[in-house]
């Protein structure tokens, strides 16, 4: 399709695709010959497979192949001793409850479906244990080491304060459910050439795994992912279920496309693990914190170890000369957990910011002044300077935002007819990154620039964002630049998590624009053309239709001599229901302490987004598994409640935007985690503050706020 | 072979129902014939006659008259037999809205509905709102207060939206976030959804 201009700069460069049903994501794309998979899964928690009877479902209309641990195709790394334990068909394992033990090929999806309904497995049962809780009081249950041990100053130190706590607090499972359901489309040819067209966070990501896995060359493997339909880290790594659709494209010689079921999102690729921890907190009766402790369990999986950066934040975010951290993790039998946005910091965020406001309350002090006396001039954890903080000012842009004046420290003290009124703040933190990525830019004679890197785009606005450094660098309009991606024949990036894309990614870019215009200048003078002269004259003038450079980028020695992170705080306003222990969040306000806002669109975006995810987070999200029998009982968006459009009041997103001065040439530093990290613990010191319950278990349901 | 109560695909596959006394009798045939024909495969064909029962309707004005399993969903058989992949599946379940479209111009999930119960009715998809190059006005204001990110549940969304509109419930913000709480947004855009929809509301342009 022809590309129609864009009525404002900052609008997304894919606005028009995403609108009007143009866009296209892995599931959609036409393949001569394709057929349909539809997975087949253990109805056990944990076993072995004894033996699988697939005659009906082979001579079922349709169906292609049965392909499983009986027949599958070779995959040379799982012929190999060591290695992952979970080989998808390499084994007769049974390690969670929902795990793909068989794929059915057929010619339509309804006949794929109805004949993975025909194939009956019979197993051999072993005891298992799905509840974290049970797993973390059994002496004998295994207890892993997540983290390394971290202390300054004295261990425990608040035990002795003048002032203190000690609190825990507990997070259920939570699953990312993207909108877009996940799956794959492979597509192996003769001389082991492969094509997939994927559902990933990151094309090279996928494109090494499948090698590693089938021992081909990365360059027989061609991964397409323009669009993705939302991951929120789920679509991080390349699943079994993807390995397997692979194996039975492998199998028939025909492309094979795999769509998995809401269902099977809660099995097949991952969730935030639960946790549990502890958080104790020493003060002087001035409010100086003089201890904080942070003990962490998270839950992982029995096949496959998970740690995530649960205590990170307790480490630098307050002024403390006391701190220690422990973090371990705990195997249960379920499907191995991945990052979800926030990762670890979004489950730490809620313990530490829950318990900052406890000691607030305990000192009589107003949380926020609170924070900002025990706010850090540097990182007392990497003894540096930060790159850039600023968030005392964040502080009190967002008090004056929401009516701060109007909370009262006593909490229960705003009522008006049935519901009670109150008022919360926290703040996120994330690690500020960059990576090494490369970008290839072709400057042409018809005034048009084309970008080219192996980034994705989750909805965020990669491109988006990509384009508007372009445009501000080499003043060529929104509407002749073109940044393409995902697609693993590009320039390598990585994959687009750890809020890095732009800040990777984008100094690349920013390299290449700086590369053009030197080699056009240098042209101009070459041909006694005024260094300032339009770069389309000056191809013109020397017969080149286009010029071409590629850039690798990443950072020098600036992080080892500052410590760099993004910041954002969170105000909210709720409103609770005193008969029925309803809490509606009736007014957020974000200020976003994150360098420069590149494309102040789209970055809004991520914070409504991160708001949202938040909502979730603190008011209405959990998997809950019935323990008996290993399996997910709210497996649906009917049960598993995300946030919905009446679920969210109005939004008022603030930016300091102020170049960070180190950490790239943008000093753009990331959003997408900092819009949810700590955003619960603002729902629940909200709570504290309209009732005076303390709700330290999420989600904050009416049972808990009645109880 | 003592078959004639039983239905086709309740047990037995169809190679061994095709070789059944009542089918062999319904398509006149003598059985060693049958037999000999589910032998060679020639069931496949067979199949189409029995499982596939004729459909008319219309997709975005266009007609289109076709032969369709019962069990194909009205969400399927745009994405698979149409290749319509505007609209979404995000559940299958009728939970999250992605697969919104109009049956003969109000919202439906089209994961609810079986394509063969839409005959004769008018269908209209995301990718035949837009007049020409020129968009309709909600999918304009989708893009100017950015209702959405990743951009997979926007075409449901889009569709509600203009339902919304023409249904009237748009009286104000609290009203459009109830009736469009159908439309599960996960990168929630919720609230750029409803600057869209106001901005249509306002902008009296014909939805």
């Amino acid at each position: 399709m022809e590309k129609r201009i864009l009525k404002d700069d900052n609008d997304r460069v894919d606005g028009i695709l995403k609108v009007t049903g143009q866009a296209k994501y892995f599931a959609e794309y036409e393949l001569p010959g394709l057929t349909y998979g539809v997975l087949v899964t253990s109805t056990i928690t944990k076993g072995k497979i004894t033996a699988l009877d697939t005659k009906a479902a082979e001579k079922a209309p349709g169906v292609i192949a049965v392909v499983s641990h009986l027949n599958k195709p070779s995959a040379a790394a799982y012929e190999q001793e060591g290695g992952p334990q979970m080989k998808i068909f390499y084994t007769d394992k049974i390690f969670y409850n929902g795990q793909p033990i068989a794929i059915v090929v057929a010619n339509t999806f309804e006949r794929a479906t109805y004949a993975a309904s025909l194939v009956k497995a019979t197993y051999v049962k072993e005891d298992f244990n799905t509840d974290f809780e049970k797993a973390l009081k059994d002496p004998k249950a295994k207890k892993l080491q997540g983290q390394a041990d971290y202390k300054r100053g004295i261990e425990n130190a608040y035990k002795t304060a003048e002032v203190k706590l000690e609190e825990r607090y507990f997070l259920p499972i939570e699953t990312h459910n993207p909108m877009e359901l996940h799956g794959i489309i492979a597509d192996w040819r003769p001389n082991n050439q492969l094509t997939v067209y994927a559902k990933t966070q990151g094309v090279k990501a996928t494109q090494g795994t499948i090698a590693n896995v089938f021992k081909i060359p990365m360059e027989n493997i061609q991964v397409n992912s323009e669009f993705v339909g939302g991951g929120f880290g789920m679509a991080l790594r390349t699943w079994p279920l993807e390995i397997a659709t692979v194996m039975a494209s492998k199998h028939i010689g025909k492309p094979v496309k795999v769509v998995i079921t809401r269902m099977q999102m809660f099995t097949m690729v991952g969730n935030r693990p639960a946790a549990i921890q502890t958080i104790g907190l020493g003060a002087n009766k001035d409010g100086k914190l003089t201890g904080i402790t942070h003990r962490a369990y998270g839950e992982t999986s029995t096949y496959e170890n998970f740690t995530e950066g649960v205590v990170n934040m307790a480490k630098f975010m307050y002024q403390c000369d006391n701190v220690n951290t422990a973090y371990a993790i705990v195997p249960v039998d379920l499907g191995v957990p991945i990052w979800m946005r926030g990762p670890g910091e979004a489950t730490g965020a809620f313990a530490l910011e829950s318990a900052i406001d406890e000691m607030a309350h305990a000192l009589d002090m107003d949380p926020l002044d609170f924070r900002i006396k025990n706010d850090p001039e540097t990182d007392q954890q990497k003894n540096k300077p930060f790159s850039s903080k600023n968030i005392k000012e964040a502080y009190k842009i967002g008090a004056e935002k929401i009516g701060w004046s109007n909370r009262k420290n006593k909490p229960g003290s705003l009522i008006e007819g049935s519901w009670q009124t109150g008022y919360g703040v926290s703040v996120g933190v994330f690690n500020a990154n960059r990576g090494k990525a490369s970008v290839k830019g072709i400057l042409k004679a018809d005034g048009s620039l084309l970008l080219q890197s192996a980034t994705s785009d989750i909805g965020p606005g990669t491109g988006t964002g990509m384009t508007l450094i372009a445009n501000k660098l080499m003043k060529i309009p929104v509407n002749k630049i073109t940044f393409e991606l995902g697609d693993s024949s590009l320039p390598p990036a990585p994959s687009q998590g750890g809020s890095a894309t732009l800040s990777t990614v984008g100094s690349a870019v920013n390299d290449v624009c700086v590369a053009l215009k030197s080699a056009i200048a240098e042209l101009a003078a070459n041909s006694n053309m005024d260094a300032t002269a339009n770069f389309v004259d000056v191809l013109k003038k020397n017969n080149l239709p286009s010029i071409e450079v590629t850039k690798e980028s990443q950072g020098g020695k600036e992080r080892d001599n500052y410590s760099m992170y993004s910041f954002s705080i969170h105000f909210v306003q709720v409103k609770v229901h005193a008969l029925t222990g309803v809490v509606k969040v009736s007014k957020i306000v974000y200020v976003g302490d994150s360098g420069t806002i590149v494309s102040p669109k789209t970055a809004r975006s991520q914070m409504l987004g991160g708001a949202v995810g938040g909502i979730g987070m603190a008011l209405t999200e959990e998997s809950i598994v019935d323990h008996r029998y290993g399996r997910y009982i709210n497996n649906n968006f009917a049960d598993y409640h995300v946030p919905v459009n009446a679920d969210v009041p109005e939004i008022d997103v603030n930016f300091i935007n102020k170049p960070d001065p180190y950490i790239n040439p943008m000093g753009a530093k990331g959003m997408g985690e900092i819009a949810l990290i700590g955003f619960s613990a603002a729902v629940a010191n909200a709570v504290f503050n309209a009732t005076g319950k303390r709700i330290r278990t999420l989600p904050i349901t009416p049972d808990k706020i009645l109880a | 072979m003592k078959s004639s109560d039983q239905k086709p695909n309740e047990g037995d596959s169809r190679r061994d129902f095709l070789k059944k006394s009542s089918v062999i009798t319904a398509i006149a045939l003598t059985p060693g014939v049958a037999v000999k024909a589910a032998e060679n495969k020639a069931d496949e064909r067979f199949a189409e006659l029995f499982e596939k029962i004729p459909l008319k309707l219309t997709v975005n004005n266009k007609a289109y008259q076709t032969m369709v399993e019962p069990r194909v969903t009205l969400l399927d058989y745009l994405r698979e037999e149409l290749h319509l992949t505007g609209t979404k599946k995000g559940c299958d379940h009728g939970q999250c809205g992605a697969c919104t479209v109009h049956v003969d111009g109000q919202r439906v999930n089209s994961c609810l509905s079986l394509a063969v119960m839409n005959e004769g009715k008018k269908i209209t998809t995301i990718e035949g709102l837009a007049n020409g190059e020129t968009l309709h006005p909600m999918q304009a204001a989708f893009i100017k207060h950015d209702g959405f990110q990743c951009g997979y549940c926007t075409p449901g969304q889009i569709m509600s939206a203009v339902a919304c509109v023409r249904e009237g419930h748009t009286g104000s913000r609290a009203e459009i976030s109830e009736y469009m709480s159908g439309n599960i947004c996960r990168c929630g855009a919720y609230p750029n959804i409803v600057d869209a929809i106001i901005e249509v509301k306002e902008g009296g342009a014909t939805v």
